[in-house]
């Protein structure tokens, strides 16, 4: 049997491989970018329908008295407490619930539950009340003409309107008399990848209580949450898709 | 029918009670421009309103003011469009009260915006979603529809168009007032609107306040220019709006009824029938007592519904019934508060599960009324330009 000696592929072999690696990496490498777009917006870069922002609150971790969420809200917000309630406004509430039959006591937070199909946006005459295609609601503050009328139609007392003149605004999060105001999941820092201020504040807390992501992606935190327990919306009667769940209520 | 000739004229506007009313108005006006600029200056904190209570007096005189402006130019409509020569010397006035009421609740509703200088957004950017939306068009369109009804009543050339232009303003209005019902009606988060009853509840409503406040105005107006009114135009009148007004207290009848059927709704209707402080007795002292029952035994008894002021008292009832009603709808239902929970007993520090008060401040009370000075002061500087009032409106000239 004649040995032929195999010419040495070695070389060639190793080209092949790295240019294969090179090839996959570019071809791969857009779409893992693209993936990290999509979870940290570029400022100049349109919001996208594939994602659908959502907050699931498991109430049983969330602490009777613990105010850690509103407190990071009001700070990342600017939200001052000026002495009168009334008119003050809040994003985000804790409220305490007592069951009339069982007595058992729940807390929870509440706050734009940022409806597929908003209440506000649909009554807003100017369309300074929009839904984001990613699903969180808005108000545009530059035609926001201070009528009310959305705070008249959401179903969850969520809106506030700004009462009196304000001072240091935050930069990221604009805010102006005569014009109302809610809950914005924290776009400015959602878009950079972050995660709301509610949400942080309460993992620092320990307590672990909101879990925020895309619900529309599978393999989220909150996809796998929302699919192995058993969650629920305020006034689902109404059928308005909210992007908020709770659990334990 | 009469064949008396109609003759309309100016009123003479030279007399010291033109300057007075004249004077006194204006002054309404100024003091409703002054109390919006000091809202605006210093936000709504200075108002009685918060996040709550969103929508407070302002909304009360404001909606009245614009159901009330439909609903006079129902005389009008009756001559036009159902073809009642009776009515007819009565139009003109009508189709202008539905005009100047119109632009004094505007004007209010305007000036009670939190950016009330974004108006040119408003009337630039439009969601056709929203109701609130469509009324702009249907409020700023019906002032049209009405002047141009004005101006075939008033070119002679142009009369054979009135009843034509007259059917078209009355189908208008009815368009206005359903989406100015609508505008509550299809709030379908709060117990006590989400109902479909309350857009022809509002047409009925404005077909009563709308001909109390232009009987009123009509008496007072011929009384002051000594021109003749006679009792029979009157008495036609005084017939129609006890009819409105016990129509009104059937919608209103019904809608509570229905609400007490099912047991979802016991709460507010507890709180707006029973226990809800200021809100039971507006609804039962001011809508049912003086709005209805004290008005409906005016117009109706034997011996006292002949007499002008019986009809005069009863319709100025009518009017003090209607904001009572008004009230209770705007802000009554906005005290009583949402139900998220069903079944639980809610608390936070942003009032959830509490009854909401409301304590109108008094910059509210003084651009709410303004609304009335400046229809009024509308309606006065009208009839001294223009011929909208015949010269006598005695029995014989209203025959028919």
């Amino acid at each position: 049997m004649s040995t032929t000696k195999r010419p040495d592929n070695r070389g060639r072999r190793r080209f092949l491989t790295a240019a294969g690696g090179v090839t996959a990496v570019a071809t791969i490498a857009p779409g893992v970018r693209l993936i990290q777009r999509v979870l940290a917006k570029e400022d100049d870069q349109a919001v996208s329908s594939a994602v659908r922002w959502g907050m699931l609150i498991n109430t049983n971790k969330c602490a009777t008295g613990c105010n850690d969420c509103v407190t990071a809200c009001n700070s990342e917000h600017g939200l001052r407490d000026t002495g009168r309630p009334d008119t003050d406004p809040q994003w985000i509430r804790k409220v305490k619930l007592v069951d009339d039959q069982t007595g058992k006591e729940t807390s929870l937070p509440m706050m734009c539950q940022h409806c597929e199909k908003p209440p506000c946006a649909d009554v807003c005459p100017t369309g300074a009340s929009f839904r984001r295609t990613d699903g969180v609601v808005l108000v545009d503050k530059h035609i926001c003409i201070g009528c009310r009328y959305c705070m008249m139609a959401c179903p969850y007392k969520a809106r506030s309107f700004v009462h009196e003149t304000l001072t240091d605004q935050r930069p990221w999060s604009p805010r102006g008399k005569g014009t109302v105001e809610a809950c914005t999941f924290c776009v400015h820092r959602v878009d950079r990848g972050q995660q709301p201020a509610c949400v942080e504040a309460c993992a620092g807390a320990d307590h672990g209580a909101l879990v925020f992501g895309n619900l529309n992606d599978p393999k989220s935190e909150i996809s796998k949450r929302a699919k192995a327990v058993s969650s629920r919306q305020i006034r689902a009667d109404l059928d308005l898709n909210t992007g908020v769940r709770y659990e334990g209520v | 029918m009469s064949s008396k000739k109609i003759v309309f004229l100016t009123i003479e506007g030279k007399s010291l009670g033109f300057y007075f009313l004249l004077g006194v108005f204006a002054l309404m006006v100024l003091a409703g421009l002054g109390a919006s600029y000091y809202m605006e200056h210093h936000g709504h904190v200075v108002t009685g309103m918060n996040n709550q209570i969103v929508w407070g007096m302002p909304h009360v005189f404001a909606v009245f003011l614009i159901v009330a402006a439909s609903g006079a130019l129902n005389v009008a409509s009756i001559s036009s469009a159902f073809g009642k020569v009776a009515y007819k010397p009565l139009a003109r006035l009508s189709a202008l009260l539905a005009i100047t009421l119109l632009v004094g609740g505007l004007v209010v509703l305007v000036l009670d915006l939190g950016r009330p200088d974004r108006l040119i957004v408003a009337m630039t950017r439009y969601n056709f979603k929203s109701i609130f939306a469509w009324n702009i068009y249907l409020y700023i369109g019906f002032i049209g529809v009405v002047a141009a009804y004005l101006w075939m009543m008033f070119e002679q050339r142009m009369n054979r168009f009135t009843s034509a232009v007259g059917t078209f303003a009355f189908v208008w209005r009815f368009i206005l007032t359903t989406g100015t019902g609508s505008i509550f009606g299809f709030i379908v988060a709060r117990q006590a609107y989400d109902a479909a009853l309350l857009a022809p509840t509002f047409v009925i409503m404005s077909l009563s306040f709308g001909t109390a406040v232009f009987i009123l105005m009509l008496h007072f107006i011929y009384s002051m220019t000594g021109r003749e009114l006679g009792d029979l135009l009157v008495g036609r009148l005084r017939n129609l709006l006890s009819i409105f007004v016990a129509a009104v207290f059937y919608m209103t009848l019904i809608f509570h009824l229905t609400n007490l059927y099912g047991t979802q709704h016991h709460g507010v209707e507890r709180f707006l029938l029973l226990e809800g402080g200021v809100f039971t007795q507006v609804f039962w002292i001011g809508q049912i007592g003086i709005g209805t029952l004290a008005p409906l035994a005016l117009f109706w008894l034997p011996g006292i519904n002949k007499s002008r002021g019986s009809i005069l008292l009863g319709s100025l009832m009518v009017v003090i019934g209607g904001l009572s009603q008004i009230f209770v709808i705007i802000i009554g239902a906005q005290a009583y508060p949402l139900t998220l929970f069903p079944g639980k007993t809610v608390s936070s520090s942003f009032f959830d599960g509490a009854i909401n008060t409301y304590s109108p401040s008094l910059p509210e009370w003084v651009l709410g009324i303004s609304g009335f000075g400046i229809a009024l002061l509308a309606t006065l500087i009208a009839i001294r330009v223009l011929p909208f009032l015949p010269q006598r409106l005695a029995d014989a000239q209203t025959e028919s």
